[in-house]
């Protein structure tokens, strides 16, 4: 398989903290890659070195074959990859279709093209019964797919989840570890997600990177990683025992 | 828009255009200020309402289209269908460098409110130190024939203001409503929402941050060039003054930001109860300076804290326009 995306010996610190050490990894071409690590390990800063909200210190990001680091969040977004974030971020003030076409607008031609497109995956995401509905009025779970429908609406090749099933209950946790196979079976999404829910990880990453102080500790299967000793040192110990 | 709404702004329109054959020559004043302040409120919200930059200096863009179309017609006898432009490129090369300066160095919210402030103040005090436009003195354009309407040179009766106020007007609407509905209105009402989400989903957020100024410092050109022929004489005191600026904001708040209907509801209460209090209280002999300048504060107060949207959404939700 290709990789996709290739992160290679990337670097990031803030006010001297190193958040990002030397990290490199790939995401292969309609994988499923999971990024997991204790808190402060510096999971979401390395999603905002891709998606371009900083550049890196010291490294180079490749997407498709191009470098990407450097480029503004806009220009990684008309790349080719889409985003959600961990706090979530809707309009709040628009309708829950006018999001989603706000996301559409990236690769649709005009307005009505976009609304099109947004309808499908609005339902996809089974918000279609709110669509009208502000996106104030949604609970956390909905607000949640909100914020995969519209990264979606930019149809990206590669979609970065940041902690999207976190809150979730493990029924809603299942439907969209569900809902993410198909995407990813059905239209070859790749994705590579952050996720503290390790029912969700396990479920749904084909490859786990695991990262700790900044440091990437160990790769490999879900079943192999959650075996290195290294990683139930720092962060699974207790889960190990079950 | 339903049909309902159609309907109403039809008879809105209709209503609109046979006014000058009732009305006498005050209430065609009062109808022509509050078409004025419809216009520029509803340039203003461009920029506010859809786009979500706050903008407290708006009196730079009416001073200063209104002093350059003015001061070619002064100087040259250059009439205004030409000074348009001019006043037009000037604001928007004001606006977009204001854009340029803030967006470019991440100045936002309050802070960009006060770059558009000092824009507008230090413009104020460049003007009362430039002789070729009168200073401090003002400029003074010769008084229209009144019986006569010379539209080449924008010189007529008062009814032909008031009609090409309400061409504006209608224009601006119409012109809002496209907007909204295209992919600009998408993209700056993301971007009011959330700008960080908006350039996630690919938009570049200073690119339409700059469009919205631009837009809206064009639009609100064309008002400067109408102040100047309509009431004949600038002051940099007055026109640059922020409460000037004030003035034009007050009308979309009251009626509600980033509606189209607000603007021009807006502009219509506060015009029409300002100047009803003021005859109130002169036909009850009561003299008090600043009294409508209270009564704003009052009413921006009640609308604030009981009605935070304005006064529009609940408004069409009642008459069912929502959609």
């Amino acid at each position: 398989m290709n990789a996709l995306l290739e992160v290679s010996t990337i670097a990031k610190s803030f006010r001297g903290l190193k958040a990002v050490a030397e990290a490199s990894f790939a995401v292969a071409q309609g994988d499923i890659v999971g990024l997991i690590g204790p808190n402060g390990a510096g999971k979401t800063t390395i999603f905002n070195l891709v998606a371009g909200v900083f550049a890196p210190d010291t490294g180079k990001i490749r997407f498709a074959g191009k470098r990407i680091d450097g480029l503004r969040p806009d220009q990684v977004c008309a790349a080719g990859i889409g985003r959600t974030f961990q706090i979530v971020k809707p309009f709040a003030g628009l309708s829950v279709l006018d999001n989603v076409i706000v996301g559409a607008l990236e690769r649709a031609p005009n307005v009505s093209a976009a609304r099109k497109h947004a309808a499908e995956i609005v339902e996809k995401l089974g918000l279609s019964a709110k669509r009208e509905l502000p996106a104030s009025s949604l609970t956390l779970p909905d607000r949640k797919r909100l914020e995969v429908a519209r990264a979606l609406a930019t149809r990206p090749q590669l979609l970065l989840l940041d902690e999207v099933m976190a809150g979730l209950t493990p029924a809603e946790c299942d439907r969209m570890v569900e809902g993410f196979r198909d995407l990813n079976r059905a239209e070859g999404l790749t994705i590579l997600l952050i996720e503290h829910v390790m029912r969700a990880v396990m479920a749904l990453a084909r490859h786990i990177v695991v990262l700790h102080h900044g440091e990437i500790i160990s790769r490999g299967a879900p079943e192999e990683v959650v075996r290195d000793p290294a990683v139930l040192e720092c962060y699974l110990g207790e889960e190990a025992e079950v | 828009m339903n049909r309902r709404a159609a309907v109403l702004l039809a008879l809105l329109a209709m209503a609109l255009l046979l006014l000058p054959q009732f009305a006498d020559a005050y209430v065609l004043s009062v109808a022509t200020l509050i078409l004025y302040l419809a216009y520029t409120g509803q340039a203003w919200n461009v920029m506010m309402g859809f786009a979500g930059q706050l903008s407290l200096g708006h009196s730079l863009y009416v001073g200063v289209g209104a002093y350059a179309s003015a001061a070619l017609f002064f100087h040259y006898g250059i009439g205004p269908w030409a000074g348009i432009w001019l006043s037009i490129l000037l604001c928007v090369l004001l606006g977009t460098a204001i854009g340029f300066l803030a967006f470019r160095f991440g100045i936002s919210g309050v802070y960009f409110a006060l770059l558009t402030i000092a824009f507008a103040e230090f413009t104020r005090i460049g003007f009362d130190h430039l002789d070729w436009t009168g200073g401090p003195g003002g400029l003074f354009l010769k008084v229209a024939q009144r019986d006569q309407i010379d539209l080449a040179n924008f010189r007529g009766p008062p009814a032909m203001y008031y009609y090409a106020m309400l061409a504006l007007a209608a224009g601006a609407f119409a012109l809002c409503a496209w907007l909204l509905e295209s992919r600009a209105g998408y993209y700056w009402q993301a971007i009011r929402e959330n700008e960080e989400a908006a350039q996630a989903l690919g938009i570049n957020t200073f690119r339409w941050k700059m469009l919205a100024v631009a837009v809206s410092s064009a639009m609100t050109a064309l008002s400067g060039v109408f102040f100047a022929f309509y009431y004949n004489n600038l002051f940099p005191e007055q026109i640059f003054h922020i409460s000037r600026s004030i003035e034009i904001i007050l009308g979309p708040i009251i009626g509600g930001i980033g509606t189209l209907f607000g603007p021009i509801l807006g502009a219509a209460v506060l015009t029409v109860l300002a100047d009803g209090i003021t005859e109130l209280l002169a036909a009850a002999g009561v003299e008090i300076p600043g009294v409508k300048q209270i009564f704003y504060g009052l009413v921006l107060l009640a609308v604030v804290m009981f009605l935070p949207h304005g006064i529009w959404p609940p408004l069409a939700r009642k008459l069912g326009l929502a959609k």
